[in-house]
């Protein structure tokens, strides 16, 4: 071909393009499943935030004339009371809160370990990366649930808030692991690309290909591991909370309802039957959200 | 394959080092031990039996003496975990042999039947993508992760066990393994497991279905049936072969809920409570388990994967 045609040849309008984030919100929003989740993850968020002040109980208000009472009109006590005559939906709005809350801090404290931990082993490679790697076989190798009691028990707070923030720290500081290796196979793989290459040989700086071309490819991954992530975090408050490692009272979390609530199962079945709803209810969307997110950010599906 | 066996099994060793000094200094760094209880002891006692235990010594002193032993202790070399810090007329070898083969018989037998059922709905959902039966699976599988077994267990108890009285509801037959008293816990244990291994199924069968390799299966006129069982079931196994190996040696070390909620003597139960009353000796001796059966399922994983990976059989 000669330089005169292409000379000549009508020149495509500018094409819009369309960011990768672009692209991903749409496929996402044509995923029914992911629309409706995404919904129902808001709503519960709005809830657990405004809830505690819009309710007309409080969680810690003792009623004593009405104790472990099944849900009725009378004095707002749409869900009944526990054992200790205390609002139901009052403390399952905090306790819905709280394991959002645990869910949410502990990923982010994993996530922020994670990523560096595995960017950093990826990137650099050769002893260095050999040497992190092998300390995180290490550490996957030593059960989730010493680790968590060790940690629980070094530092113990009187203040429960305190000791709130302890969870998330312990909870996340397991939790990285997985995150470390999905993030550091992601870089090596991803180096040796085709389009790395392309984009190396079209003159693209060490840093424009990693934020343009790598970052974009990690974060997917990266992204989907956090929205599973979260209800991982809360089954496994709720199993600490079993073992009697959770939320001190009077704080709640979904865990610590369901472990009272079994216990009640057979006198008082509303005690277990609300929490186990909204968790299940919890659980299902944040992982419908996350399946909705790997589809709509996989690079296959574009 | 054999020689890198060989190789995985020696790298074990210095693995399975590193792993006991790091849970050994951790569980160290925990305030409290063995011996401070509520019910106070004099401090000269607590001094005497801390000394007796070696408690007193520094941290890679003990380090030393739980790995090669000294006068009358055998150490971890020779086999002997030590004894308890609790249970003052056991060894923790002792108790280990008693919880072991109760937590390896519910976590292996929950294993295998997550594994037929959930790779059997997989399949079936990934051959349905996107119909009425994909959903349906799909939406038991999620289900199927959303409530902790410590829900569960307590459900299946009030409904089989109180309500239709067809199933005991805990603890052993005469310490037998009975079908009967395995039923529920079995099942309990294996819901979050189906429900993993029927997702990763679903996801790799379609994969596998639109690979070349079906593409020619289909080419060669064989059966549909054929096709999917011989052909692209093999492709879509691996990566359960590689959860697999990791999550059995986590449910055959036992599980705190469902021994705790169905009365079963297991380690999984003796761990947390040892943990959390600083009995180090068999904390340490469960960890050990532990990881051992890591490397040990990870390795089996490993050569389960070569074997069944096409692509790896004439390298």
């Amino acid at each position: 071909m000669s330089d005169i045609l292409i000379d000549d040849a009508p020149q495509p309008q500018a094409v819009k393009g369309r960011s990768l984030w672009e692209d991903a919100r749409r496929r996402l929003m044509r995923n029914p499943a992911a629309v409706t989740s995404l919904y129902v993850v808001a709503i519960l968020v709005l809830i657990a935030v405004f809830g505690p002040v819009l309710w007309v109980h409080k969680y810690d208000t003792i009623f004593r004339d009405s104790v472990a009472i099944a849900p009725t009109w009378k004095n707002m006590h749409l869900l009944g009371t526990d054992t200790e005559g205390r609002d139901m939906v009052a403390r399952l709005i905090l306790g819905l809160g709280i394991s959002m809350l645990v869910g949410l801090a502990a990923t982010v404290v994993a996530l922020t370990i994670g990523v560096l931990w595995g960017a950093i082993a990826g990137f650099i490679g050769g002893w260095l990366d050999d040497a992190m790697m092998r300390f995180v076989d290490v550490l996957y190798a030593i059960p989730f649930v010493f680790f968590v009691i060790v940690l629980m028990t070094v530092v113990q707070f009187d203040d429960p808030v305190l000791n709130l923030v302890l969870i998330f720290c312990a909870i996340g500081a397991v939790e990285w692991l997985t995150m470390a290796r999905i993030v550091r196979g992601q870089t090596l793989s991803l180096r040796q690309k085709e389009f790395v290459e392309a984009a190396r040989a079209a003159g693209a700086k060490p840093l424009q290909i990693v934020l343009r071309h790598i970052v974009p490819n990690v974060v997917g991954p990266v992204v989907v591991f956090a929205t599973l992530n979260i209800p991982v975090i809360i089954l496994a408050e709720s199993f600490l909370s079993f073992i009697g490692l959770g939320v001190q009272e009077p704080l709640t979390s979904l865990g610590s309802l369901l472990s009272y609530g079994k216990d009640q199962m057979t006198t008082a079945p509303w005690m277990l039957i609300a929490p186990a709803v909204t968790m299940l209810i919890t659980l299902l969307a944040l992982n419908f959200l996350g399946d909705g997110l790997r589809d709509a950010l996989d690079p296959k599906e574009r | 394959m054999l020689a890198q066996a060989v190789r995985r099994l020696a790298l074990a060793i210095p693995t399975l080092l590193a792993i006991v000094a790091a849970a050994f200094v951790l569980m160290h760094l925990a305030p409290g031990g063995p011996f401070t209880k509520e019910r106070q002891v004099p401090p000269e006692i607590e001094r005497r039996l801390e000394a007796e235990y070696g408690l007193d010594l520094p941290i890679g002193q003990q380090l030393l003496r739980y790995l090669v032993g000294d006068e009358g202790r055998g150490g971890l070399i020779r086999g002997d975990l030590g004894p308890s810090m609790t249970y003052k007329d056991k060894n923790v070898g002792e108790i280990i042999a008693e919880g072991a083969p109760t937590s390896a018989i519910l976590g292996f037998s929950a294993m295998a039947l997550a594994l037929v059922i959930g790779t059997f709905l997989g399949v079936i959902a990934a051959l349905r993508q996107n119909k009425g039966q994909d959903y349906l699976v799909m939406a038991f599988a999620i289900a199927g992760v959303c409530l902790p077994p410590l829900v569960v267990g307590p459900i299946m108890q009030l409904f089989f066990g109180v309500e239709w009285q067809l199933l005991p509801t805990a603890g052993l037959h005469r310490d037998e393994y009975g079908l009967r008293y395995l039923i529920l816990p079995v099942f309990t244990l294996s819901l979050p497991i189906i429900a993993v291994v029927s997702r990763l199924m679903r996801a790799s069968m379609i994969e596998a279905l639109r690979s070349n390799a079906i593409r020619t299966a289909r080419a060669k006129g064989l059966p549909e049936r054929q096709v999917i069982w011989r052909h692209a079931l093999p492709i879509a196994m691996l990566p359960i072969v590689s959860y697999a190996g990791p999550a059995l040696a986590a449910v055959m070390s036992g599980s705190f809920v469902i021994e705790t909620v169905f009365a079963l003597p297991g380690i999984g139960k003796q761990f947390v409570l040892a943990a959390q009353q600083r009995d180090y000796t068999l904390v340490m001796g469960v960890v050990l388990i532990y990881s051992f059966l890591i490397i040990l399922l990870n390795l089996a994983a490993d050569l389960t994967y070569r074997a069944l990976d096409p692509r790896s059989r004439t390298a």
